[in-house]
């Protein structure tokens, strides 16, 4: 059946699966916004209100469902706000798609009006990208977009098509093969032998750490990784992104590991004698100082990505495969009769570690008077269950966040862990929301983030989507003012943000509900209240202006020389 | 260390900017760079020169083969190969000088592929370091202007990367 370019682009999409766009028009894309005002009834465009929201939003639907989101932008400008979002997902390695028009091809590089070299400047923070010369190569191009996406170690990838290219015609020719591309095949199952080595170290370590990061949350291995944890019974240390990969109210969670882990999970890294890394990639807000990183273990490393392997830490036992497989390939030997493992003579080593909890790390002091921020999340996770699915920002609020809410479940977690992208949390959730209307989607965020995107209040409007933000509102670009505390004589220089809208009306000017709390018994009323609002809520929590983040690694120190409270 | 990376990729636009931008932003150094289409047009074949520790050029080599248009990577160092580089040379010559220059040319069985009344221009192919000898030669007699292309490599023995197209 012939085609237009911008018919392939809308039938290409819906034969892959796709139902959910989120999109800013302008003059490049308007053949493709005419098809999709055509085909309302197969796939939904949601309109954000910057482009950057756009591919956020994407970035939170796809981190709810593990299926690729999709951002539609136009040439110059819509390109350029889009860059952020498409670094953010390159870093946590989200699958995402992006359409981006481009001026018509006749015209690329005359400076044409609203022209930018897309695939050149968004090169570096895309795994790949695509410019479309050809009509021909359209559909063919964007299978292979997606299954680029969504395959090996997930990306975000950007498919650049010029104006011309969208009405141009050829034969649309059905197809649900995977894409076979030659020189990208990712690796999915481990190495037999590597995985047979690997559980023998598991059964002759007297101190083990398994210390689990996204790549389990993104190849849906939270079962596998449960499964294996029946048969180890290992203390368990999370990063950021891999928070809610494994329960937290397990007793085998030691917490979060790195700047602001946890002093008992710092403390078996730097103590273990084998560490076993499962989809994490030693960031070096992980690790700290290398030099005295996990200093008497042996390295075992399970990762998709080659790269990630040996990168930073010497690895001694790297293996290349997706977590889920290779978890898998593991249990059939952990679950085999005659694996024995060093559980009998674990004794000591929970001991030890038992011993590091009584620190209690993370205890904080709520008084009467002032609101702490920790108690807000906590309230928060008690209001909740522990259910919502939580976006936020990026400071102090999110390391609370990681801190204090218990992530049980894998998926209801949205931050930006890599990129540490301020402005990502209320876009997010959006798209969360929109993968699960019916979830409580809360965004945790601070006075200072929420402004960066502010404007998506409108879009939560116009869908009517219910999501709860909550503003822990310090009056401080918090941990910018908590280094300066700490590294730099309390010189606070422009991390003072006492001047910010009236967030009760701001959010009523938006037709949105603003609650506004300061008093310690009402945090739980506030939360109440807020959240069984069947719309979108602001609530302003004014906390504690000078709380800070502990425990803290200080950059460049080693994991065991915190900074405790 | 200095390794000779040879890349076969597919010969499409923006391959080398990615395979280039990918040292510039991770601060991998390059000494030398060649690329031209192999085989049937379809791939192209990138040799390029570097330095670093073992660690370095393993992440190189890791973050090479993860590009997408990149079908096979080789470190050629690893094993023996042979290596050329080829270097046009415009020597200004006076009547005292030009014996000499030619001299020099025979010595290293290099071409003469220009000539005028006052200047020689001279072709010269080998491995670098005999490029650098004959160029330590010429350069007193006066050099007026050099190119090198960079260099070239390929495994000794019967076994090589694919060339051919598997479309």
């Amino acid at each position: 059946m012939k085609m237009t370019g911008a018919q392939i682009v809308i039938q290409t999409l819906v034969d892959l699966g796709v139902d959910t766009l989120f999109g800013y028009p302008g003059g490049t894309v308007l053949y493709i916004y005419d098809e999709l005002y055509k085909n309302k009834h197969r796939i939904h465009h949601y309109l954000t209100r910057h482009e950057q929201g756009a591919v956020h939003a994407a970035d939170g639907y796809a981190r709810v469902t593990g299926r690729v989101g999709v951002a539609i932008v136009t040439s110059g400008p819509g390109a350029t706000n889009a860059v952020t979002g498409l670094a953010t997902a390159h870093m946590d390695s989200i699958p995402l798609l992006c359409i981006s028009g481009q001026v018509p091809a006749a015209l690329i590089g005359n400076d044409a009006f609203q022209e930018a070299d897309t695939v050149g400047i968004t090169r570096s923070c895309t795994k790949h990208n695509f410019l479309v010369r050809d009509v021909n190569d359209l559909a063919r191009v964007l299978r292979e977009a997606h299954f680029i996406a969504r395959s090996g170690r997930p990306g975000p990838v950007l498919v650049d098509i010029p104006k011309d290219i969208t009405v141009a015609q050829t034969e649309y020719v059905y197809s649900s093969a995977e894409p076979k591309i030659r020189s990208y095949k990712p690796t999915l199952s481990g190495h037999v032998g590597q995985i047979r080595r690997g559980a023998k170290m598991l059964q002759q370590s007297k101190r083990p750490v398994l210390y689990v990061g996204g790549g389990t949350v993104l190849s849906d291995a939270s079962e596998e990784l449960f499964k294996l944890q029946e048969g180890l019974n290992f203390p368990l240390t999370n990063t950021l992104m891999g928070l809610g990969s494994f329960p937290a109210a397990d007793s085998r969670f030691i917490g979060m590991l790195g700047m602001h882990g946890t002093y008992e999970a710092n403390m078996a890294v730097s103590n273990c004698d084998l560490l076993v890394a499962i989809g994490s990639r030693f960031d070096d807000r992980v690790t700290g100082k290398l030099s005295v990183f996990a200093p008497h273990a042996t390295i075992m490393h399970i990762d998709v990505d080659p790269t990630s392997i040996s990168k930073n830490v010497k690895v001694d036992l790297p293996i290349v495969g997706d977590v889920k497989h290779v978890l898998a390939q593991f249990n059939d030997l952990v679950h085999a009769p005659g694996f024995k493992s060093g559980l009998q003579d674990m004794g000591p080593w929970w001991e030890q570690i038992n011993e590091w909890r009584k620190r209690e790390c993370l205890r904080f002091n709520q008084g009467s008077d002032v609101i702490e921020p920790q108690y807000v999340i906590q309230c928060l996770h008690q209001v909740t269950k522990g259910e919502a699915i939580v976006a936020t920002d990026v400071g102090q609020h999110q390391m609370w966040a990681a801190q204090f809410y218990g992530f049980q479940k894998p998926r209801r977690w949205l931050t930006s862990g890599g990129l540490g992208t301020m402005g990502y949390g209320l876009p997010a959730g959006m798209g969360a929301q929109v993968a699960k209307p019916d979830a409580q989607v809360v965004v945790i965020t601070g006075e200072g983030s929420i402004q960066m995107n502010i404007q998506e209040f409108a879009t939560c409007l116009q869908y009517n989507w219910p999501v709860k933000v909550i503003i822990l509102n310090n009056g401080y670009l918090g941990m910018v003012r908590q280094w300066q505390e700490f590294f730099y004589e309390r010189r606070y220089a422009e991390s003072d943000m006492h001047v910010t809208p009236d967030f009760v009306r701001l959010a009523e000017a938006y037709g949105a509900l603003g609650l506004m709390c300061d008093q310690v018994d009402q945090v739980i009323p506030t939360l109440e209240r807020g959240l069984s609002h069947p719309g979108t809520v602001i609530m302003d929590f004014r906390v504690n202006r000078e709380a800070n983040v502990y425990p803290m690694v200080p950059a460049g120190a080693g994991l065991n020389e915190m900074i405790l409270i | 260390m200095r390794h000779v990376i040879s890349v076969l990729v597919e010969n499409e636009a923006g391959v080398l900017s990615r395979v280039v931008g990918l040292f510039s932003a991770r601060g991998f150094n390059i000494e030398t760079l060649t690329v031209a289409p192999v085989g049937d047009g379809e791939t192209s074949r990138i040799t390029l020169v570097t330095r670093g520790e073992d660690s370095i050029i393993e992440q190189i080599l890791k973050q090479l083969n993860k590009l997408v248009p990149v079908i096979q990577v080789a470190d050629l160092t690893e094993g023996a190969h042979v290596e050329r580089e080829l270097m046009l040379v415009k020597v200004a010559t006076d009547r005292d000088t030009r014996a000499e220059v030619l001299r020099i040319a025979d010595i290293f069985r290099s071409r003469v592929v220009d000539a005028t009344p006052t200047s020689f221009m001279i072709e010269v192919t080998g491995d670098s370091s005999k490029l650098d000898a004959c160029l330590a030669l010429l350069t007193p007699l006066g050099v007026t202007e050099m190119v090198r292309t960079g260099l070239v490599a390929l495994s000794r023995g019967d076994k090589g990367m694919v060339t051919k197209s598997s479309h």
